[in-house]
């Protein structure tokens, strides 16, 4: 059931070291203020997972957060490299980053076989490509009725994950709308979740296109508003695209990165959550 | 009116399109010359992102493919399962529109890694995004990227999206459903498959652009189609209408921008 704390509380009950964290929302609804808390708390050793390994895990990466990455796109969409990924990538740089890339149909299928409580799922994807030359959890697998060969990929199966979403009511049921990208196969694929919001209210109206996710889904539910900056929450706020452009500057340069973090992230205080 | 390479890129891209198909748009040159279509003689043009917005009318052109504007104007929202598994897998799209970072002769994509070592890349780009399932599913793909030795290379290093394999019979036996690439189109000019070898060969090249440069910019022994034709220059109000859609834009990421397949 899920129990109302703060931002602070949720992270530290649900996010350890060594785990295996999946941060979703595909450009709309990135939990960008629970990514610096994880942050703040100094996690280590984390397998980072998302579909859009963002500016959210670029930082958690630059921040020495994360020992491996599962994902299928990283970039800093419409403005081009994630700096601090490359320089992980190409210069171990705050340490060795571990890769196991797929392309988003892979990954979205790993999150609904996680979520459907299959050891795979299947499609058809991959073949002709390198990709499963160099990643783990791809397979080629024959139709058992027609004997077409297709594609096999692994489950996801997070130890927690750690979604955005525009609302919750006082019992920690939750409803998000707009693009709800892959969040609803994330938390129901992982152990335990992290979900904050924009707010909390007395009753979720039904919204068209609105994904519930009950409150016995969710373990942990902070009001952070404004929590995806520089994401944003359609009715609430509008995404930041200066802020995509004005990273690409910031991140180019470890210690430019590293003033950012010391004053944007280390130097905040943990947000508040509201009871 | 006067018009740079890119601004002839994008709007022989955007004559590409014909009203009412359906398109898998990528971000960065074919969001652009989608919405230019779409604006100019493509109305109907159902625009679809891997988001999960099908049929997005975008006012302005989207930085990402998450822009809120996108989800405000589509005719759908759907999941991101339910974009690849339910939309895009089974062959209902006409187009795929990507982006790339270097391309081969076969017109196979690379937007992963440049050198050698894929664990010690000298580059590495963003990776594959939904352009493999995109480029293996929809009935004919269209690319566009700026033309040089660089990015126009013999061999890719890395195979992200599968073109024509390596060569005539390989789409079959890979098991790809959809048409493969049609069209490269580049800021010299077009390149469509030879259909018998499927190589990809020089088939339009722009007003001022000699067979000798586009050659020049090509990492392999670029052949012309013997039925080789010149591009109509863009007409004014194409121009205007692209300088309408630019000027929406925060900043143009420029040649240094998106690397990616379709993502963003």
């Amino acid at each position: 059931m899920a129990e109302i704390v703060t931002l602070a509380e949720a992270i530290a009950a649900a996010v350890h070291d060594g785990d295996t964290v999946a941060m979703e929302g595909f450009t709309h609804l990135i939990p960008h203020a629970a990514g610096h808390e994880v942050i703040r708390q100094r996690r280590r050793e984390l397998t980072v997972i998302r579909m859009t390994p963002d500016i959210i895990y670029d930082q958690l990466i630059g921040a020495g957060c994360a020992r491996k990455l599962i994902f299928s796109w990283a970039g800093n969409p419409g403005v081009g490299s994630l700096h601090r990924f490359r320089d992980a990538v190409e210069h171990g740089w705050p340490g060795a980053l571990e890769l196991e890339e797929h392309s988003h149909a892979g990954m979205a299928n790993r999150y609904q076989a996680g979520a459907s409580g299959l050891p795979f799922a299947v499609l058809r994807g991959y073949r002709g490509t390198s990709l499963g030359a160099h990643t783990s959890g791809v397979a080629e697998i024959s139709c058992p009725f027609t004997g077409e060969v297709l594609t096999a990929v692994s489950a996801l199966r997070p130890d927690v994950a750690v979604v955005h979403a525009q609302q919750a009511d006082r019992h920690g049921n939750v409803q998000f709308w707009g693009i709800t990208g892959v969040q609803k196969e994330a938390v129901l694929a992982a152990s335990r979740s992290v979900v904050t919001v924009e707010e909390i209210v007395d009753s979720l109206e039904p919204k068209p296109g609105g994904v519930v996710l009950p409150a016995w889904t969710v373990n942990y539910v902070a009001a952070v508003p404004g929590g995806a900056h520089p994401s944003y929450a359609l009715g609430y706020s509008v995404r930041d695209n200066g802020f995509y452009l004005a990273w690409d500057e910031i991140s180019r340069d470890r210690e430019k990165f590293s003033a950012w973090l010391s004053e944007h992230v280390y130097g905040q205080a943990a947000v508040d959550g509201v009871r | 009116m006067t018009y740079t390479p890119d601004e002839m890129m994008a709007v022989t891209a955007s004559r590409s399109l014909r009203d009412g198909m359906t398109c898998f748009v990528g971000i960065g040159l074919p969001s652009e010359a989608a919405n230019l279509a779409r604006a100019v003689h493509a109305p109907n043009l159902v625009l679809i992102y891997e988001s999960g917005t099908i049929g997005a009318k975008p006012t302005e052109l989207p930085l990402s493919i998450g822009d809120g504007i996108l989800a405000e104007t589509a005719d759908a929202v759907v999941s991101v399962p339910e974009i690849f598994n339910y939309w895009l897998q089974p062959g209902r799209i006409d187009v795929g529109f990507l982006g790339a970072a270097q391309l081969d002769r076969y017109g196979n994509i690379n937007t992963t890694v440049i050198g050698d070592c894929y664990d010690h890349p000298a580059v590495r780009l963003p990776g594959a995004g939904g352009a493999p399932e995109i480029a293996a599913a929809c009935k004919e793909v269209i690319v566009v990227l700026r033309q040089s030795r660089r990015t126009f290379a013999r061999r890719v290093e890395f195979v992200t999206s599968v073109g024509y394999g390596d060569g005539p019979g390989s789409r079959t036996r890979l098991g790809l459903p959809g048409g493969g690439p049609r069209q490269v189109i580049t800021d010299l000019g077009v390149l469509r498959p030879d259909p018998d070898t499927l190589e990809l060969v020089l088939a339009e090249i722009y007003p001022g652009v000699t067979v000798a440069q586009v050659r020049e910019s090509t990492g392999w022994d670029l052949q012309v189609s013997p039925d080789l034709t010149q591009a109509r220059p863009p007409a004014d109000a194409e121009l205007a209408a692209l300088r309408a859609l630019r000027a929406t834009v925060p900043a143009d990421p420029g040649p240094g921008g998106p690397a990616g397949g379709a993502s963003g």
